[in-house]
């Protein structure tokens, strides 16, 4: 006698109440709290931010918190929720140029306007494990901090300075890159379809989305030879931009308030013909808060997409990061991890169907042989 | 807050549903037809229904009865999980059974009890596209469609054959429908294919991760590709289901014990129940 | 006897990337069976004159006339892209340098050349079958090689692969992309023998791109010599190899007399 499995529904109850329990730990330990989260983790919360699509360090904090510090969990989870927001307005551009900056280099100039700011990097940090972070009661203020708010806001002191683009982009060395008087509004990924071939502007929008980590060994095979460009790293800005929304009743934009921004300047390969004087070219990312290693590979990886804009040798078999369906089709890390792991679903039926055919193939290979055999004899 | 006050309707706002329920619009004029759309984020991952969910979304209304399968089964837990999300935020009436419902969200089967007029089924999709494997171009596979360039598909059957000696595509066996578009049916089993074929419910398919829908309308004519001399057959067990004792139904096989032993038995779970109440009786059967 | 139409008419024809010219200035006819090679050294123009004919890239000036199977001569700028796509894979073959550009690599010998007969609409397993098999043997590969992919053929074997690929459908005209620059000496003899033997019983005609003087000297009733994307001279190839006007094509032939 058998008798089928039931029971989906109970099991999935149970779940929830396991991982509810898993999530929380050991209750003896106080329970992290979304302002500790949003401090303390800001680069976790930045990353979340932009690869979900929405610029909340609270609810980035609450989904890092739910999803038991899994990134891309907590970036399916703000991205389901904002799936549900409305969209009330476009801001205007974004005047990077403006940014209050906290950090600030070039590789390609020794000095400029504005010079060369460290601010908080990990870049020097010789990666020796500080073991007094072990003590976790540290109150202290970090030796040279004027007061707790000078050291919550690295960039009181207010820099401002041009950034590369127009300073080199004033000697017409540098492609410029403004917006045409006939560009079409900007397509909204998260509305419409991705839908091939696109253009730079919705490239970019896929790549802001796009997962860090693909975005990364993507660049690096470009860097490999696994593409053709040669770039350097003309600047990388990270602080905070004023968002501004143009009102009609009043004619102007008015400030809705600033965010956090990374952005990335490459400086690659000249190109030139018989209407264009030879200029640079560039590459370009963006991202949300502090995330440098996200807005370099995003660079890199857009102006790998670029080659054919320029007319480059390129290879789209062996040259991935080339590969415009290629690159934009995997960016996305909550389509990929859902896909990858859609492979635990019951997938039964569809066995079945193989190993029934398997049955009757390996059937008819015995006999060939065993005839075979015979004629043989 | 509870989710239900949350939320609108069916999870997705009424401005989505009438963008989805547009592509559907589409699909149902040009059967076979890949429609492009606005795919959203869901609360479930890509992969896992989120475009059967959507299409499922922008169409449920409170007078509809909903049944949705996994496998054939209503007790998978993919099965319930999406039901149980649609009861939190519809409160729709659920069913089991297939007559009674209106709206039947499936994924991998085609229920056995013949669906009637008015019924839509609607599958979930991984991959739409039934040329990916050959032309990996989106441009390109676009064309080939339009142009009907569908001779390359038989260079897949012609290899199984040459190789072993018959069409070795079991699952998501690709067809044609009204005579033009080359379609995925999803993962279906070949079992299920002739069922596709002048069926008189709505069939509806939900790609979401890659933001597709297509249909075939009532009563279409849907067509497995094959060759002359190697026409297209389905599977065939050799013994009936264990607990029903049905003979015309898709057999699932559970391994019973460590010695291998095994039984077959339907993967419609409501339509085994159905007869098992309406007194027939398989071998293992209590 | 009366000269056919010509199968292709060439005129003015000119491609550029940006301003830089891919070929300008291009004419000539091509007549049924008819076998012409266009020669140079490499960034002479000569394989993005190839590919503008074969239409895979729209030239920028000038015209392509082709003498259709139905329709009669027709400018091809003219022709939809369903009827272009159904001539390519019909009335026209392409055989590249790399046959792993021109072959499916990953499924069987049998399958490559019946591709095209089932594009065209055959449905019968064994017919197409045969007609592989049959193909096969023409090309000078073992018939039991018929089931195994062209990955396990030698460099050679795959060339004549591509061939029997492009034939099967029985096409009027063949562009030829230096289709022995990848084959050994030894195997070129015999690759190019075959060729020739089955471009004449078939008649078809053939636009080949070479480098190799020899090639074009074993194959070509008629030569294009091509240089910086245009044409310097042309001719009978006996008469322009043994006498060649321009200086460029002097260079050339002198280059291969002496190597």
């Amino acid at each position: 006698m058998y008798v089928a499995v039931k029971g989906g529904e109970r099991a999935i109850a149970k779940s929830h109440e396991l991982l509810a329990r898993a999530r929380r730990g050991d209750p003896g330990v106080p329970e992290l709290s979304i302002a500790q989260i949003k401090e303390q983790l800001r680069l976790a919360v930045a990353r979340v931010m932009s690869e979900g699509s929405l610029y909340d360090e609270d609810l980035a904090a609450l989904a890092i918190k739910q999803a038991a510090g899994d990134l891309i969990e907590a970036i399916f989870l703000l991205r389901a929720y904002r799936t549900t927001l409305p969209r009330l307005s476009e801001s205007q551009p974004l005047a990077t140029g403006r940014m209050r900056l906290a950090r600030r280099i070039s590789a390609a100039f020794k000095d400029l306007p504005g010079g060369q700011v460290l601010g908080p990097t990990y870049d020097y940090t010789q990666r020796l494990l500080d073991f007094s972070l072990m003590d976790e009661v540290s109150e202290t203020m970090p030796a040279g901090a004027a007061s707790a708010e000078a050291f919550a806001e690295p960039f009181a002191e207010s820099i401002v300075a041009p950034g590369i683009g127009e300073l080199l982009g004033r000697e017409g060395l540098l492609e410029a890159a403004l917006p045409k008087a006939d560009d079409p509004a900007p397509y909204d990924l998260t509305r419409d379809p991705l839908l091939f071939p696109v253009d730079r502007a919705t490239r970019l929008q896929n790549l802001a989305r796009g997962d860090e980590g693909f975005l990364l060994a993507m660049g690096y095979s470009t860097q490999r030879g696994y593409s053709t460009t040669h770039p350097f790293a003309g600047e990388i800005r990270h602080g905070a931009v004023p968002v501004e929304v143009f009102v009609d009743e009043l004619g102007f934009a008015v400030e809705v308030g600033e965010i956090e921004l990374t952005e990335c300047q490459l400086i690659t390969d000249f190109e030139g013909s018989a209407t264009q004087a030879p200029q640079f070219t560039r590459g370009y990312g963006l991202a949300f808060g502090h995330a440098e290693r996200k807005a370099m590979a995003m660079a890199l990886v857009d102006r790998a997409l670029r080659a054919r804009e320029f007319g480059e040798q390129i290879n789209l078999r062996d040259h991935p990061a080339n590969n415009e369906e290629f690159v934009l089709s995997h960016s996305d890390n909550v389509e990929a991890s859902g896909f990858v792991q859609h492979l635990k679903l019951p997938h039964y039926v569809d066995f079945q169907s193989n190993l029934d055919l398997l049955r009757r193939l390996r059937t008819e290979w015995e006999a060939a042989r065993a005839a075979a055999n015979r004629e043989a004899a | 807050m509870s989710v239900q006050d949350g939320y609108n309707f069916a999870y997705l706002d009424e401005q989505t549903k009438r963008m989805i329920r547009r592509a559907l619009l589409k699909a149902v004029a040009i059967p076979g037809y890949q429609v492009p759309f606005g795919s959203r984020e869901m609360p479930l991952p890509y992969g896992w229904g989120t475009g059967g969910i959507q299409v499922t979304a922008s169409l449920i209304g409170a007078d509809d009865v909903l049944k949705v399968i996994d496998q054939g089964a209503d007790d998978t837990t993919n099965a319930v999980n999406i039901r149980s999300f649609f009861r939190k935020v519809t409160g729709v009436a659920t069913t089991e059974q297939t007559r009674e419902a209106t709206l039947i969200q499936t994924r991998h089967r085609i229920p056995e009890t013949p669906l009637a007029a008015g019924q839509i089924l609607v599958f979930q999709v991984p991959i739409p596209e039934p040329l990916r494997w050959l032309e990996p171009r989106e441009a390109e596979t676009r064309t080939m469609h339009a142009l009907r360039e569908y001779g390359v598909m038989h260079v897949k059957l012609y290899e199984d054959i040459a190789r072993h000696g018959r069409i070795a595509t079991t699952y998501d066996y690709p067809v044609i429908v009204n005579d033009h578009y080359l379609m995925r049916p999803s993962p279906i089993p070949k079992f299920d294919n002739p069922k596709l074929h002048r069926n008189p419910a709505l069939m509806l398919f939900g790609a979401g991760r890659e933001k597709r829908v297509y249909a075939v309308p009532p009563y279409t004519d849907v067509r497995s590709l094959d060759f002359d001399d190697h026409p297209f057959a389905i599977e065939r067990w050799e013994q009936p289901c264990a607990l029903c004792a049905a003979t015309d139904s898709y057999l699932d096989e559970i391994i019973l014990d460590d010695a291998g032993n095994r039984m077959f038995v339907c993967s419609d779970t409501e339509y085994c129940a159905g007869r098992q109440a309406a007194g027939h009786k398989g071998a293992l059967a209590a | 006897m009366k000269p056919a139409i010509p199968l292709l008419q060439v005129k003015d024809l000119a491609k550029f990337y940006g301003n830089r010219v891919g070929c300008e200035q291009v004419s000539f006819n091509l007549y049924p069976g008819e076998v012409l090679c266009v020669a140079g050294e490499s960034g002479s123009g000569k394989s993005t004159l190839l590919n503008t004919l074969a239409f895979h890239q729209r030239p920028d000036a000038g015209s392509i006339r082709y003498d259709l199977r139905e329709e009669g001569v027709t400018d091809l700028a003219t022709l939809p892209d369903a009827r272009l796509r159904e001539l390519w894979r019909t009335d026209w073959g392409f055989v590249r340098q790399n046959p792993a550009d021109g072959l499916r690599m990953r499924v069987s010998a049998g399958a490559n050349i019946g591709e095209r007969l089932m594009a065209v609409g055959d449905r019968h397993y064994g017919d197409i079958r045969g007609v592989a098999k049959d193909w096969l043997q023409r090309v000078e590969i073992d018939e039991t090689r018929l089931d195994d992919a062209p990955s396990s053929f030698s460099g050679g074997m795959r060339q004549r692969l591509q061939i029997a690929r492009n034939l099967v459908t029985e096409p009027r005209l063949v562009f030829m992309d230096e289709p022995t620059a990848g084959l050994d000496v030894s195997v070129q003899a015999r690759f190019l023998d075959l060729l020739r033997r089955l471009v004449a019983e078939l008649r078809i005609a053939v636009i080949l791109v070479t480098h190799d003087l020899a090639v074009a000297r074993l194959l070509a009733h008629r030569l294009i010599v091509m240089r910086h994307g245009r044409i310097v001279e042309t001719g009978l190839t006996d008469q322009l190899l043994d006498d060649p006007q321009h200086p460029y094509t002097q260079l050339l032939v002198s280059s291969v007399l002496n190597a």
